[in-house]
């Protein structure tokens, strides 16, 4: 640990900070007693925010940003001229236990560039792993990268002392991971995705005979997807998404913007902005399939490929659906109480818990929480009928609900034509 | 107008609701003692806090509402917001006058008002585990000082026992004059004489308090932290929102 180190996790944490996720989630583990650590809950605890925004929950480092592929779309590609690190094995794990003890981090997101082969990486990830937790008996929340390529028992071995493995699909479509990846194809992926599974039910299988069997990955795998790189619409993504959610283990999606950190290569758009507002309405969209019991056609589909910018997935499907709606608040089943913009899990529990006393009218909606601004036009409740979204049609909904427009003149300005568009 | 008078104690309260059930009297507003009187009032009624009543009232809440909604009435009370007591003393007088459990009616403005403060007291929980910053003094305990803005320092403290079990630890509320020291087996709660050291009216060791590596860590952290932020993506606005200013002056990647 001196000053070398510091460089060197500089270099390391700038590599890895293009990998979105961040969840901490989904394991319990209590302090085996007189050690270090444990993980809270079903959620996991956020310790920091960067000034992007962006959580910092686990130390997002990587083992050594050199890297023998050539990836168009990623920082650390073997023809970038960026100044390269490898921590040692020690040296990370110090620095782990060192900022998990002062309360910095909640455990460890580790991942890596490939050096000389998949299993020769990942083995060194394994070996992280490993002296965290046997050496120095450390309970925090671990997450591995799955090194695409890797053998079958180093992934199983990984998944004995990480909570979460993850793969990183990164582009959708096979055609194009080709095309920007040419070194690396869907089956490296999706290989590790099955063994991480096939490791997790066997395990499942296991622990129902023995007690003492210890756990495989008990926080399941994650993936991430690149938006806006390549030509994908928003239906191929969130198809692809909501297959991978078909499977047992896969508990998160990531959606990363695409951040033009390559601008030389031409195979990729240069934008000038990551599209944040495309991605947002993607999480939002996966929030629909994972919590609101959506499926997927109706959120896209073939006459409505991509989301629509200006409104949310909810309000969307809801404005496709006049027919739908209104419905009673007070009467209406938790499944459809969720279908209405405005209405979130916790609004829609506390509306059924509440209302076996009362009747709801709009002041007790709006006190629970419920966004009355979007909810109005689909709800009827204990109050007089209001303009629903069948008087005012969903276009006239529409124009209430999507954001105005900035205005840019001053209208007390007189404006000169100048026609030169002409 | 009526006005019971106690010594704000939870057990106070509950006295309270005790007297007012069996002098069939109830108040229109609590008072703490020493606090002044109201320009206009019939009566003023001083009770005495008493175990044995408080432990009635509680056994009979346990009969009425459930655990969870105990734990609340508790965390509501830690968050010393003014008329709080006025506000749980109306919840315990409706369970306890209800037939079944009026703690899901959040039509209720006391009911709903108290799932408010009991939102916002685990919220402030959930910012001391995610924001105490330890420092590594020269003996080898971790120090840290914080300032929640409602008394959730007691509600945290079992996160950090079972986290950080095998080093010795210090949690002090700089706000409130007392904190918790974790000496590897319990934890004691321990109040500074001396309120004006440097270190806790900055919350910073000084460097000849500090551990060697401590000064290290600091700057390995701050680097890391600089280093994660991605700058495309640059959102002050959701920065502030999820990291509040007014935990930063103890954030060691905020200095």
């Amino acid at each position: 640990m001196n000053e070398n180190t510091l460089t060197k996790l500089k270099i390391l944490a700038e590599s890895a900070k293009y990998d979105v996720s961040c969840s901490s989630s989904g394991t319990v583990r209590r302090n085996q007693s007189g050690t270090l650590g444990n993980t809270v809950g079903g959620w996991g605890i956020c310790h920091s925010f960067a000034e992007d925004g962006r959580c910092i929950s686990l130390l997002k480092i990587m083992l050594t940003n050199y890297c023998i592929y050539d990836c168009a779309y990623c920082i650390n590609r073997r023809s970038n001229d960026i100044p390269r690190a490898t921590l040692s094995v020690s040296e990370l794990v110090d620095l782990t236990i060192e900022f998990y003890r002062r309360n910095y981090i909640e455990g460890l997101f580790l991942s890596s560039g490939v050096v000389r082969n998949p299993d020769y990486t990942m083995e060194r990830l394994v070996r992280v792993a490993k002296d965290l937790r046997l050496v120095h008996k450390f309970n925090g929340y671990i997450h591995l990268k799955s090194i695409p390529g890797a053998s079958r028992e180093l992934v199983n071995e990984a998944g004995l002392y990480a909570d979460r493995l993850s793969v990183n699909i990164e582009i959708p479509k096979e055609e194009n991971l080709k095309l920007l990846a040419p070194e690396k194809d869907h089956k490296s992926v999706y290989q590790p995705m099955r063994y991480i599974q096939q490791g997790v039910l066997t395990n499942k299988e296991d622990r129902k005979k023995f007690r003492h069997v210890p756990r495989f990955v008990p926080a399941g795998q994650s993936t991430q997807m690149i938006v806006g790189a390549t030509s994908e619409s928003d239906k191929d993504i969130l198809y692809l998404s909501s297959s991978l959610y078909q499977h047992p283990t896969m508990r998160r999606v990531y959606y990363s913007g695409y951040i033009s950190v390559n601008t030389y290569d031409k195979r990729l758009p240069t934008l000038k902005q990551p599209p944040l507002v495309r991605e947002n309405r993607l999480y939002q969209a996966d929030w629909l399939l994972r919590f609101y019991q959506f499926k997927v056609e109706e959120i896209v589909d073939d006459s409505y490929p991509n989301l629509d910018l200006e409104i949310d997935p909810k309000l969307g499907w809801a404005l496709r659906h006049p027919e739908q709606f209104p419905i009673d608040i007070n009467r209406a089943d938790y499944e459809m109480i969720l279908r209405v913009p405005g209405i979130g899990v916790k609004s829609a529990r506390q509306i059924i818990a509440s209302r076996r006393f009362s009747k709801l009218g709009f002041y007790e909606l709006k006190k629970i929480g419920v966004v009355m601004k979007k909810a109005q036009y689909f709800i009827t409740c204990n109050e007089l009928p209001t303009q629903t979204v069948n008087e005012l049609t969903p276009i006239g909904v529409r124009r209430l609900l999507a954001p105005k427009p900035k205005k840019k003149v001053d209208e007390r300005q007189l404006i000169l034509n100048f026609a030169d568009d002409e | 107008m009526t006005l019971f008078i106690y010594d704000h104690t939870f057990e106070g309260l509950l006295t309270c609701v005790f007297d007012a059930y069996f002098r069939k009297t109830f108040p229109d507003s609590l008072l703490m003692e020493g606090e002044p009187l109201p320009l206009f009032y019939d009566e003023t009624i001083h009770i005495a806090t008493d175990e044995e009543k408080a432990g009635r009232v509680w056994r009979g809440l346990q009969k009425k509402i459930s655990r969870h909604a105990l734990s609340s009435l508790t965390y509501c009370w830690l968050s010393e917001l003014p008329k709080v007591d006025e506000i749980l003393f109306r919840y315990i007088r409706k369970a306890i006058n209800s037939p079944h459990s009026i703690e899901t009616n959040f039509a209720d403005p006391d009911v709903l008002n108290l799932a408010k403060i009991y939102k916002r007291v685990d919220g402030e929980r959930i910012h001391l585990m995610q924001f105490v910053r330890f420092q590594k003094a020269a003996d080898g305990t971790f120090f840290a000082a914080v300032e929640p803005q409602f008394n959730a320092l007691p509600l945290a403290v079992d996160h950090f026992k079972d986290r950080f079990a095998d080093q010795r630890w210090l949690i002090y509320d700089v706000k409130r004059q007392y904190g918790y020291y974790y000496n590897q087996t319990e934890i004691e709660e321990v109040t500074f004489e001396d309120p004006h050291q440097a270190h806790l009216v900055t919350g910073m060791l000084n460097e000849t308090l500090m551990d060697n590596n401590e000064k290290l860590f600091q700057e390995l952290w701050k680097t890391y932290f600089k280093s994660i932020c991605i700058k495309e993506r640059w959102n002050p606005r959701k920065h502030r929102q999820d990291m509040p200013v007014r935990y930063w002056k103890y954030l060691t990647e905020k200095q």
